[in-house]
């Protein structure tokens, strides 16, 4: 059986035990604690489950509650990442043009401080009489990370999977993982996230990054909890261009929701690269140059209420 | 019958005194900026590192350079302690204590500094419980604990004798001063056999501390760097920290020196000859640090290339130019030119000269952690306008301020209850001399 087959199933299993199944034959009061109180009557309408052991079983309806949203993991097992997995990403530079849906989505899906960013959109221009371009930039989950390198107590670390997460429960605020990564990924929540109080209250995941918490540092963490449940990262599918693509190095397909390529054809019919190759920090996140682009460099460009371009200081 | 008399005059002479009346209002000053410093730290433990001015890309401030500063200071223990003494220079006895003294309480202030900066400074711990030595903090906390320790102990075993000395000169009162005094050495009989022990771990100890003082502060540079940054990446790195160091630890001592003197009328033994040895090793050392300086901007400087060319433009002609300048003349070329000449190896023109090696250094170390944050490899873009610049908020000025009259404070409350200048040490010199 396929490393692909195992993970859907255990995803499937996830998620209807988590609807229900658990809840007739619970024994974890505290999660459960509603369902045990009450007098369950059954109705008699019954709903085909698939079991645990992978079968398929009749439960009455009445014994289906909600629970409680739990990291879906512990935080062990976020350590270690999904068995078989190498995430990559592909950013196509010649579908970008500055809207920026990617942040904004993140943003909201992180609960991130406001104006703090994890994904930044560059207007590069590399030399004099280059082609200016939009570069948006993630955290690169660098195969060699100098981050995890110099993280003195394991807070910042690299998953079998490739993506590269922070426990912002360990983490000790030195900053050394921002001094040391080049692509200035990492943000600081310098003081403690304005974000709404039920928000703050979640308990936290390092796979979802959320709640981001004061002294400790941040990042893209690429989607850590969508990809477990073998959903896109927030930026993915919020780029109504498709500049994003995002797969598996092993499956060698990436996607961005609506095509869906060979990783290796992508990266050599369209001469992708890497940034700051040089570095030897090879990175999971690939670019494809801004040649034949959808859109003019200048349909990106921010206008003030004048129709004069703003300046990007 | 006249060694008597002479060893009398010596102890009256160096028996440390209750603080005068400006010694009261030095302390006092001290108390002050502690206590503005601590209360500068409260709201930043309240409201978060958002009350300093570093932001995401200059994500270190005057609290790291401070440390590196800290750090820095101390390495002057080693040097007039086990250097001086391992080649066996003997003019260097009464500046030891001055520079152990110095060093423990600069590596105290280290540490503690090292804390503030800390975004989660209640998780210390998790450095030890999840410590990874791959990490150079890591490196840092070890050998910067161990360094703490050495000097402690090279602070405290000269110092027996004239524990002794104290514990006699104050004859059977019971005050609390006594009580520090009959705990810390009413063991110490001056027998031979002690007196052959205690030389010989003090030996061993000069010999422990210097790989260890050259590790602290190597560590320290690989800080920077271990990092990609233009500015930092550099393999100069470790001799260039060395050096300053070094530098600045020589001309804190020469400061010390003369206020002690001073201050406590010691002309018969902080002497014009220290002066002008000291001056000799601070141009020698200004010397050497200039030329790491050299090599650490001109080669760059000669490729240019485009990271590091911004940030050394920046450095040589732009935003940090005042500042880099300072720090090159005041700290370096000034002192060598003073100190050259013998009449500027007097006390006076000494002690400006000393003045100068630490301010000078102290913008050094400021200008080699920020700068080069603020230049990073990808454009700084799509942030407030704040993230640009970099200059300390008034709380981080406080807790700078408040670290570095701790660390005075410290120094003069040790030289408040220890003679300044090693009693025993001087009468045996003394006795020596006289043979």
């Amino acid at each position: 059986m396929s490393n692909e087959n195992n993970s859907r199933r255990e995803f499937l299993l996830t998620g209807l035990a988590a609807a229900g199944i658990a809840a007739g034959c619970s024994s974890k009061k505290s999660v459960f604690e509603e369902a045990s109180g009450d007098e369950v009557k059954a109705t008699g309408k019954l709903v085909k489950l698939l079991s645990v052991d992978g079968e398929v079983i009749e439960v009455d309806e009445a014994f289906l509650k909600p629970v409680p949203h739990l990291p879906p993991v512990s935080n062990s097992e976020a350590r270690v990442g999904i068995p078989g997995k190498k995430f990559v990403m592909v950013i196509d530079l010649s579908r970008c043009k500055n809207l920026k849906k990617c942040q904004s989505a993140c943003n909201h899906a992180h609960e991130l401080n406001p104006g703090q960013n994890w994904i930044k959109v560059y207007s590069m221009q590399d030399a004099e009489h280059t082609a200016p371009y939009w570069e948006p930039t993630t955290c690169m989950h660098c195969d060699e990370p100098p981050c995890v390198k110099v993280c003195p107590v394991d807070a910042t670390f690299k998953r079998q999977d490739g993506i590269v997460l922070i426990d912002s429960d360990r983490c000790i605020g030195c900053r050394f993982c921002m001094a040391a990564c080049p692509y200035s990924t990492r943000v600081f929540n310098w003081s403690a996230p304005d974000i709404p109080a039920e928000v703050a209250a979640q308990p936290y995941s390092c796979e979802s990054s959320v709640p981001q918490k004061k002294g400790t540092v941040g990042k893209c963490d690429f989607c850590a909890d969508m990809t477990r449940m073998g959903e896109l990262p927030h930026c993915v599918s919020a780029c109504p261009n498709g500049t994003f693509f995002f797969g598996d190095m092993n499956e060698d397909s990436v996607t961005n929701g609506s095509d869906t390529f060979r990783f290796s054809d992508l990266i050599r019919d369209k001469a992708g690269y890497r940034l700051m190759e040089d570095l030897g920090t090879k990175p999971s996140v690939y670019y494809l140059p801004p040649v034949n682009r959808n859109f003019p460099y200048g349909s990106g460009v921010e206008k003030d209420s004048t129709g004069h371009p703003v300046t990007i200081n | 019958m006249e060694n008597t008399i002479i060893d009398n005059k010596i102890t009256h002479d160096l028996m440390p005194v209750p603080f005068g009346f400006w010694g009261k209002i030095w302390t006092g000053i001290l108390l002050l900026f502690c206590g503005i410093g601590a209360f500068a730290y409260c709201l930043q433990l309240k409201n978060g590192l958002a009350v300093t001015s570093m932001r995401d890309y200059a994500s270190w401030g005057i609290y790291i350079s401070n440390f590196v500063f800290f750090v820095a200071i101390s390495l002057v223990g080693s040097l007039i302690t086990a250097v001086l003494r391992l080649a066996n220079v003997r003019w260097s006895t009464p500046l030891t204590r001055i520079s152990e003294i110095i060093a423990v309480s600069a590596i105290i202030f280290a540490s503690i500094i090292i804390v503030v900066d800390m975004g989660r400074p209640e998780r210390f711990l998790n450095l030890v419980i999840h410590g990874r030595l791959q990490s150079p903090i890591i490196w840092d906390v070890v050998v910067i604990s161990t360094y703490f320790f050495i000097s402690l102990l090279l602070l405290y075993l000269p110092l027996l004798p004239d524990l002794k000395l104290l514990i006699q000169s104050r004859g059977n009162r019971s005050d609390r001063l006594s009580k520090v005094y009959h705990f810390l050495g009413s063991f110490w009989k001056g027998n031979p056999e002690q007196v052959k022990r205690s030389r010989k771990s003090i030996n061993l100890l000069c010999i422990t501390i210097i790989p260890v003082a050259f590790s602290i502060h190597t560590v320290t540079s690989w800080l920077f760097a271990t990092t990609y940054r233009p500015g930092w990446d550099s393999t100069n790195f470790g001799a260039y920290f060395i050096s300053g160091a070094f530098l600045v630890g020589a001309g804190a001592v020469v400061v010390a020196m003369y206020v002690f003197r001073k201050a406590y009328h010691l002309e018969r033994y902080i002497t014009g000859l220290h002066f002008d040895k000291m001056g000799r090793i601070v141009v020698m050392l200004a010397m050497l640090y200039l030329y790491f300086n050299i090599n650490e901007y001109l080669v760059p400087a000669f490729k240019m290339r485009k990271p590091e060319a911004a940030h050394l433009m920046d450095l040589f002609a732009g935003e940090y130019a005042p500042l880099f300048w300072f720090a090159i003349v005041v700290g370096m070329l000034l002192p060598i030119a003073m100190l050259m000449f013998k009449r500027g190896r007097r006390p006076l023109p000494m002690f400006i000269a000393g003045i100068m090696v630490v301010v000078g250094a102290w913008f050094k170390r400021y200008l080699i952690v920020t700068p080069t944050l603020l230049h990073p490899f990808l454009p700084m873009q799509d942030v407030p306008a704040s993230y640009h610049h970099y200059f300390p908020s008034w709380q981080e000025w406080a807790i700078a301020l408040g670290s570095l009259a701790g660390c005075l404070l410290v120094i003069t409350l040790l030289v408040r209850i220890f003679p300044i200048v090693p009693i025993q040490e001087t009468i045996n010199e003394q006795h020596e001399t006289a043979k």
